[in-house]
């Protein structure tokens, strides 16, 4: 079916969802700290549309709760304490060549197709308004994934992290209209709990070790040399 | 359902508390009180459950039946025998200046916080909430792995804040998933994320989408067991934390994981009617049984020895309940009990160990026994009881895993036979010059406490020699529960 003969919101949905999943792609070549950290609130901003989106859409108000939480942590919070952070720590003008970047790239897109065929059962069955945004999400996940493998710094694996995080919220809220009220708040709990955890290891790292390059991070082996 | 609340919200003050107070010089033995205060109240909890049946809360959130409760009184009787070695061991940390009164404060907090969040992950019947209990238990001990701010600590936490994380995020993804074949399946059903509702209809639910969950779901909380190839940080974490957290760690959170795990198998089963998570299982625990057995040859840290052994137990625990069938699943049941209580016993004496050396390098750890006979005789007769050696409650339970394994799948006994020898050489090989070697001059005993250690052994004992009948009751209502048959 074209796109253009489903319903609008059905159209602004899916539009949305293949720009989160470019967002993720910029994230996985992204080399300046601050641009990235930028680009993630993008991400953020986005999930934060679709979530409205689908609360309009659906009439499930608690869902504008999700949304409200999604714009106070991932669009303001967090990407303004990471900012705060890297201003402190002085890194802002550290730039991370990506090795293999094209390589990466390509691994990104094997992603997305092995999601798809990993969601193909669940998509034929889905009655949603949204069939491809599992497959999406979980896109997301595996590319923020990706993100935390290839990544140096510590700062580019937190941010990898949380966009898993998004793929996660993205899949919740699109394909069941959110989770039950008190998951979504435990969640959200944890997240915040998390974020705050991890500005405090890069202190810890930058004391610890001297850097915030996890290739530093290097003298725990499974077996002893 | 109040002794329910009560062991709540005893150890989410105490968090709150200890996040003041936790400095304070007597704040030690106020975390040993809250502990048997908790304890208590746990135990009420069992006896209500046990007397009773199991016992849902009015909005539906928490849900108690004979397999969780078992496991909530282990996680209460492993939380206090801990704090009573926390104590006098977190008191020579201060003392000599390895940690400082903010630390202290974030310990003591954590450690009622880790409690708090495995409650709740064992006694939640929304699958939701299960996920965020078991990232929040992470969450409160990845400070606390990192706490002697030492290069190895720091990444030793970063390495378990960031592979658990990634890991978990697969179990949330799966729980979606869950969620979202609820909703096709019940539709304008209330609370469909409870695991009550859930396995009530279980039938209904779409298989393909719940196969998809399976795997995702294993995969997320299998990091958490320390299932191999995702237990990279098991050893880093267990050998870098101030020791009463490597005994609550491999005590206790393995098992939280395994619990989860669990209770999605009963789920998946009887909706998929095949046996696929079993053999997923199955695979996956003798994979991590057969690496971790061999692993253990080649370490040099005690502590992370002894969390290769965990990641081999666990493996075995998977595998058996993997396996299925009332035998099995009883002495999986009964083998979480028996590594739990062993275990931990052994952190606690490995932890009296390093400050007798001063180390906790294996090659320097000499002659326990001649200097500090109390350390060195628990130390060998915990080891000899995690190694599966009779009269000790490892061995009944390995006994029947392996009577279960042979009665359904014969030649699995012989690469578990084959995993328990090469541990048992691994685990021995290391222990016997740390018992008996030569003591290096002026290695001096350090004040110590046993009666946990003692208490551990001797209730592991006990189970070997004869099992309750309370308990084996017990047990088999929650082997009935699990695999729909009891062993009785």
């Amino acid at each position: 079916m074209a796109l253009t003969q489903l319903p609008l919101t059905e159209q602004v949905v899916l539009t949305l969802a293949a720009l989160i999943l470019f967002s993720s792609f910029l994230l996985l070549a992204q080399s300046r700290i601050v641009s990235l950290i930028h680009t993630f609130a993008w991400q953020g901003a986005l999930l934060f549309a679709v979530t409205c989106l689908m609360a309009v859409a659906s009439g499930r108000h608690h869902l504008f709760i999700s949304a409200a939480l999604t714009l106070a942590l991932k669009v303001f919070f967090i990407p303004w304490m990471l900012r705060r952070l890297v201003v402190r720590l002085d890194i802002r003008r550290e730039v991370e060549t990506v090795g293999g970047s094209s390589l990466v790239m390509i691994g990104g897109g094997a992603l997305v197709l092995f999601s798809y065929y990993v969601a193909l059962p669940i998509r034929e069955l889905s009655f949603l308004a949204t069939r491809n945004t599992i497959a999406i999400s979980l896109a997301v996940v595996l590319v923020g994934m990706l993100m935390i493998i290839t990544r140096r710094k510590a700062v580019a694996q937190v941010i990898g992290f949380m966009s898993m995080e998004n793929g996660l919220f993205f899949a919740a809220v699109s394909a069941t209209y959110g989770m039950p009220m008190v998951v979504e708040l435990g969640i959200a709990f944890d997240v915040l709990v998390a974020a705050i955890l991890f500005g405090i290891f890069f202190f810890q790292l930058r004391s610890g070790i001297g850097s915030l390059n996890v290739d530093h991070l290097n003298r725990l082996h499974e077996v002893d040399r | 359902m109040t002794a329910l609340y009560l062991t709540l919200l005893i150890p989410l003050a105490a968090t709150l508390a200890f996040a003041v107070i936790g400095h304070w010089r007597h704040a030690g033995t106020l975390n040993l009180l809250i502990c048997v205060a908790t304890f208590v109240t746990s135990l009420q909890l069992a006896l209500e459950v046990f007397a009773g049946g199991p016992l849902m809360s009015p909005g539906k959130l928490f849900y108690i039946d004979a397999f969780n409760v078992y496991l909530i009184l282990v996680n209460a009787l492993v939380g206090l025998t801990t704090a009573i070695f926390s104590r006098p061991y977190m008191a020579h940390e201060v003392a000599i200046g390895r940690v400082d009164d903010v630390r202290m404060r974030l310990y003591h907090s954590m450690y009622q916080g880790f409690l708090l969040t495995m409650l709740v992950a064992l006694s939640t019947n929304n699958l939701g909430l299960l996920w965020v209990a078991v990232e929040g238990a992470t969450l409160a001990t990845v400070l606390l792995v990192s706490l002697y701010r030492t290069p190895e600590s720091i990444e030793a936490g970063w390495k378990y804040f960031i592979i658990c994380g990634v890991g978990i995020a697969q179990a949330l993804f799966g729980t979606v998933l869950i969620y979202f074949a609820a909703e096709r399946a019940l539709p304008g059903a209330e609370n469909v994320l409870l695991w009550s509702v859930l396995k009530e209809h279980a039938g209904q639910l779409e298989p393909a989408v719940l196969t998809l969950a399976f795997v995702f779901l294993l995969v997320g909380y299998g990091t958490k067991i320390g299932l191999v190839p995702l237990h990279n940080w098991l050893p880093d974490a267990h050998s870098e934390g101030p020791t009463p957290m490597s005994a609550i760690l491999s005590g206790l959170l393995l098992n939280i994981a395994l619990y989860a795990v669990v209770r999605y198998k009963m789920l998946m089963e009887p909706a998929l009617g095949n046996q696929l998570p079993g053999y997923l299982m199955m695979g996956f625990g003798m994979l991590s049984f057969s690496v971790a057995a061999i692993l253990l040859h080649r370490q040099r840290d005690v502590k992370r020895m002894f969390s290769y052994s965990s990641i081999e137990h666990m493996g075995l625990m998977t595998f058996a309940f993997g396996l299925g069938g009332p035998l099995a699943t009883f002495g999986a049941l009964l083998h979480m009990i028996v590594h739990s209580l062993t275990k931990s016993a052994i952190f606690v004496t490995v932890g009296h160990a390093a400050h007798v050396a001063g180390t906790q390098s294996i090659e320097k750890i000499r002659g326990l026994i001649r200097t500090q006979p109390a350390v060195g005789w628990t130390f060998l007769l915990g080891t000899v009881a995690i190694a599966g050696f009779p009269p000790f409650g490892v061995f009944t339970s390995e006994f029947l895993l392996f009577s279960a394994t042979m009665k359904s799948m014969p030649w699995l006994v012989i690469p578990l036979l084959v995993g328990l020898t090469v541990a048992f050489a691994g685990l021995f090989r290391h222990l016997q010059p740390m018992v008996f070697g030569e003591p290096p001059e002026g290695q001096a005993p350090v004040k110590a406490n046993m009666l946990p250690v003692l208490l551990h052994l001797v209730l592991v004992l006990w189970l070997g020699i004869a099992i309750p009948d309370v308990l084996a009751r017990w047990l088999d209502q929650a082997t009935i529960m699990v695999v729909g048959k009891g062993l009785l």
